[in-house]
């Protein structure tokens, strides 16, 4: 039998060791490898049309009205319900997308690429607040502001960022964990890290100062302008930690709204899914949990990464989530050692003295202890169309680590 | 009819997530339906009034304003939640803030990575488990935990022995560890009082007792009630013992257990009687073979061994310097005083197991034929078998001198015994006869030794000066009573255990330690000023058997 121990050590280290620099922005059709026109990447595990929540349906149908595939929601759910759509997890094609995740062949997307591995990860722009497609608005507005930022900021950002050297975005984070960000729930401080670094790069490539000024402001004012590249990186870093023989570290965690999907270093390609939790959280004026999606979303690859939730103590502005008060926060993070392999080497919390983030589930810690991961999230109306309704913390049923111990003991001959 | 209220803080910034949090606390109010706490941007102008919370004054609030708006059942109902808002963003529940409780040892040790103990209370199915992880991590264990298999018992408390590490337990109620009471312990004064016990009850009592008579403890080390059964052979009485001996704090030791088996007490004695302090022996219900003998000191009871400690603590105790290393080989006792062959061998046996002898009090030490010897032996010369048609051995030294040839010459023997006793009556010169056999014989074998016990008096017709004096110049050790003998012969040949494994080495201080169950434990480490963390500890993987036999295979 493989040495675990060793296994995960070396799972881990690729992970902390990768270093995901954000290379360019261009048409997802482009880049990343095996999209094509009627593909809708999705969050989460795969799933099928008719177990989509509310949001994920609703995002669907926003992706092939954008696309241009269909020309409302009744033509698109028409379409989907001849077979003329195909779906797969973004997670298939190196790739990863905020809430409902839906990404077709012609929207912008980032491009990472880890300099220590050589390997790629995606993800689409962020559409900021209020009625976006990742919560499963489709409505005019929704759409009028994607095709901006697929005509307008994507190819702006594609320019700037065409002639530097990419932004590092390990390094980046590094920086806003320092400056209360999490990386998953909180990304102020790294949004306006970001926007400052495009700044420059922007600026010398716009051609008209009202474009410049809109994208600009666009990417400053949206706290979580940064978000998609994180996740992309995280994707990067996952990635790398995938497939070591022998290893029980996870390197994927992904919600489509209906199942709650994990996947293992060393378990090849297999997802173990089960239905997702309800988000414990805090809502927006007049929605109460009643209202609230089931779990949903790639962002989770944070916490696989070692920030998000498993970062909280360093995040003190949102301690609420966690019940209010700063030393909860620390034990969210502490809580999260004891599932963990290794503490980052890149990614560290001041108030711990500097301790590293805990990095790399290992799902025997998990089942061992019956502790499972701590996730910060976004809550979804559980309607397609209503957009974010709060946000709070969620964990993975575990039922899908007991299930990935089970075949990890099968393939493994135990 | 419901009424609708609000109030603008012009300028006051609050993160959302304090803002949802004030929101929640806003509707569990009395009468309150519904509440907003939002930054007045457009955005949550929008869900406001989607929710019906907009009101003419909240529609006019700036981007920058902090807007708070209660939905009631009456005026007065929503007023009042608006006069709270203040109060409740102060608000903390007191369920929450509290210090972090690990789920395993692992995330404890990483917090209190200085953590040298554990302790653990869990159901005793899963305890040997976390002991083991424990030691595996380089702690000493404290396991209060009992229904742990005797298997398991001797084999932790074998990895202690390797590994230098305490196994204090199963089933160990009370230590005390540099001036910290683990467990049920009372809190006593530091001191120069080392303590190791398989009674919990009998630590507390004599730690107890001996702080009440103004002495003080160094360290009382539990061991778990069934460390002096023969199959545990005392692993962690011998490795305390080892500890305190060794403890330049320590001055006077004190052993405490129900009645231990015969051969582990004699080992104990054995190495007790090596261990270079007083050492008082409080096994209750044993029979010690004399009040003191060399440096041990057997109490008649648990107040009786607090009463000794102290007393030899502030006495200054003396320890006698003839307990120098000890001899291989057997001894022959060749007695010709019956009474003090029955009072030799009664403390020898304490020490040296077994003692053959033909007035053996214990069948199984019978001599087989008074006329041979059989390892350790002492033979009483005086009896019936030895006498018909001869002399008594008090007046004929003839039997003595042909039986001392055959012992010396018996290449297993390391010391040969005799009593010479003087007086109106006996032989008018005993040394005159023995003295140069047993110059002889040491001449022939040079690691034999001699000890003479010679009872008498200065007025004795033989000279008693003389007498000594004789036997001295031809290389015995001469001494004066059964119970320097016996304290003399059992340090001399009792070679106690060798220490065998890793010596523990110094308990750190301050003491840091990881509580692994009843949580009682954890906040008496606490509230003793120790560092500590607590294990909330459940069942590995919450008691499903598949899962947990897995994960048990991925542990090798």
């Amino acid at each position: 039998m493989a040495d675990i121990q060793q296994a995960n050590q070396q799972a881990v280290e690729r992970m902390m060791e990768a270093r995901p620099i954000l290379k360019g922005v261009a048409v997802a059709k482009d880049v990343i490898p095996g999209m094509k026109d009627n593909l809708i990447m999705h969050a989460g595990p795969p799933i099928e049309w008719e177990r989509m929540s509310g949001p994920m349906r609703g995002a669907v149908i926003g992706g092939l009205i954008c696309e241009g595939l269909a020309k409302d929601a009744k033509s698109a759910e028409a379409m989907v319900k001849a077979g003329e759509v195909e779906f797969a997890p973004c997670h298939h094609h190196q790739s990863v997308g905020p809430m409902a995740g839906v990404t077709t062949a012609s929207m912008m997307v980032y491009i990472l690429e880890n300099e220590t591995h050589g390997n790629q990860a995606y993800s689409n722009l962020n559409e900021g607040y209020g009625k976006v497609l990742r919560y499963g608005a489709y409505s005019d507005e929704v759409i009028t502001k994607l095709k901006w930022m697929n005509d307008v900021m994507g190819p702006m950002l594609a320019a700037a960022l065409e002639g530097s050297d990419g932004i590092d975005i390990r390094a980046l984070l590094s920086e806003s964990l320092h400056m209360g960000d999490e990386g998953h729930n909180r990304n102020k401080a790294g949004s306006i890290l970001y926007t400052a670094k495009l700044a420059p790069l922007i600026a010398r490539v716009a051609k008209d100062e009202a474009e410049e000024a809109e994208v600009l402001k666009f990417l400053g004012d949206n706290a979580l302008s940064v978000l998609n590249p994180v996740m992309a990186a995280c994707k990067a870093m996952a990635d790398a930690a995938h497939g070591v023989e022998g290893s029980t570290v996870v390197t994927t965690m992904a919600r489509n709204g209906t199942d709650f999907g994990i996947r293992v270093s060393g378990l090849d390609d297999a997802w173990f899914t089960a239905p997702v939790e309800q988000p414990d959280g805090l809502y927006f004026p007049g929605y109460t949990s009643e209202d609230a999606s089931g779990d949903i979303g790639d962002s989770t690859i944070t916490e696989t990464a070692g920030i998000g939730g498993y970062a909280m103590a360093t995040a003190p502005a949102i301690v609420q989530f966690v019940s209010g008060t700063a030393q909860d926060a620390l034990n969210a993070t502490l809580e999260m050692y004891e599932i963990t392999v290794a503490e980052h080497s890149h990614f560290t919390i001041p108030n711990l003295e500097f301790r590293g983030t805990p990095t790399g589930t290992d799902i025997r810690k998990v089942v061992e202890l019956g502790l499972l991961p701590r996730i910060n999230t976004g809550i979804a109306h559980k309607e397609a169309g209503v957009g974010q309704v709060g946000a709070g913390l969620v964990r993975p049923p575990m039922k899908i680590f007991e299930d990935a111990l089970l075949a990890y003991a099968k393939k493994y001959d135990l | 009819m419901s009424v609708t209220k609000s109030e603008i803080r012009p300028g006051a910034y609050f993160d959302s997530v304090v803002l949802m949090q004030l929101q929640r606390s806003l509707v569990a109010l009395d009468g309150v339906e519904d509440a907003g706490v939002v930054m007045a941007t457009p955005a949550n102008l929008e869900l406001l009034a989607d929710s019906d919370l907009l009101t003419g004054e909240g529609k006019a609030a700036n981007p920058d304003d902090l807007l708070i708006v209660v939905r009631a059942d009456n005026a007065k109902a929503a007023e009042a939640a608006l006069a709270q808002v203040d109060e409740l963003m102060k608000q903390r529940r007191s369920s929450i803030g509290q210090e972090y409780r690990a789920r395993s040892l692992a995330g404890a040790a990483k917090s209190l990575p200085e953590a040298e103990w554990t302790l653990i209370s869990v159901p005793g199915r899963y305890a040997a488990d976390v002991a083991q992880e424990a030691m595996d991590s380089g702690k000493h264990v404290f396991l209060y935990s009992d229904n742990v298999s005797l298997e398991d018992e001797i084999k932790l408390k074998q990895q202690g022995v390797e590994k230098g590490l305490l196994v204090m337990g199963p089933d160990c109620g009370t230590a005390i560890i540099n001036g910290i009471g683990l467990g049920f312990a009372n809190r006593v004064r530091r001191g120069d009082i080392g303590l190791v016990g398989a009674s919990g009850t009998g630590l507390q009592a004599i730690t107890a007792g001996i702080h009440n008579l103004g002495g003080g403890v160094s360290q009382a080390i539990g061991t778990g009630g069934r460390d002096l059964k023969s199959e545990v052979a005392a692993s962690t009485m011998l490795q305390g013992l080892a500890y305190l001996e060794a403890d330049p704090a320590t001055k006077v030791i004190v052993l405490v257990s129900k009645p231990p088996a015969a051969e582990v007490a004699t080992r104990l004695l054995q190495t007790a009687r090596h261990a270079g302090k007083p050492v008082v022996v409080a096994f209750i219900g044993y029979a010690p073979p004399a009040p003191a003998i060399g440096n041990l000191y057997f109490a008649a009871g648990m107040d009786d061994a607090a009463r000794l400690a102290v007393e030899l603590s502030q006495g200054g105790a003396k320890v006698d310097s003839k307990a120098a290393a000890p001899i291989q080989g057997y001894l022959r006792g060749l007695f010709s005083g019956g009474t003090l062959a029955s009072e030799t061998l009664l403390g020898l046996q304490a020490f040296l197991s077994p003692v053959f002898s033909n007035v053996a009090m214990r069948k199984e030490q019978e001599l087989a034929d008074p006329l041979t010897s059989q390892a350790h032996t002492i033979v009483d010369l005086g009896e019936d078998v030895f006498t018909v048609g001869r002399l008594h051995p008090m007046m004929d030294n003839d039997l003595r001198l042909r039986r001392m040839q055959e012992e010396a010459e018996d290449k297993e023997v390391g010391l040969i015994l005799l009593d010479v006793v003087l007086g109106e009556g006996a032989h008018a010169d005993p040394a005159k006869e023995l003295a140069p056999a047993i110059a002889k014989h040491k001449k022939a074998h040079k690691d034999l030794e001699f000890v003479a016990l010679v009872v008498g008096t200065d007025e004795d017709p033989q000279n008693l000066d003389e007498q000594v004096s004789a036997f001295e110049k031809a290389g015995a050790v001469v001494l004066r009573s059964v119970a320097e003998t016996v304290a003399y012969v059992a340090a001399r040949l009792a070679a106690g255990l060798p220490a065998a494994g890793q010596p523990v080495a110094a308990f750190s201080e301050p003491l840091a330690a990881i509580n692994v169950g009843v949580e009682s434990f954890y906040e008496s480490l606490k509230a003793q000023g120790a560092a500590a963390m607590q294990v909330d500890w459940r069942p590995p993987a919450g008691g499903n058997e598949e899962l947990a036999s897995i994960l048990a295979k991925m542990r090798t």
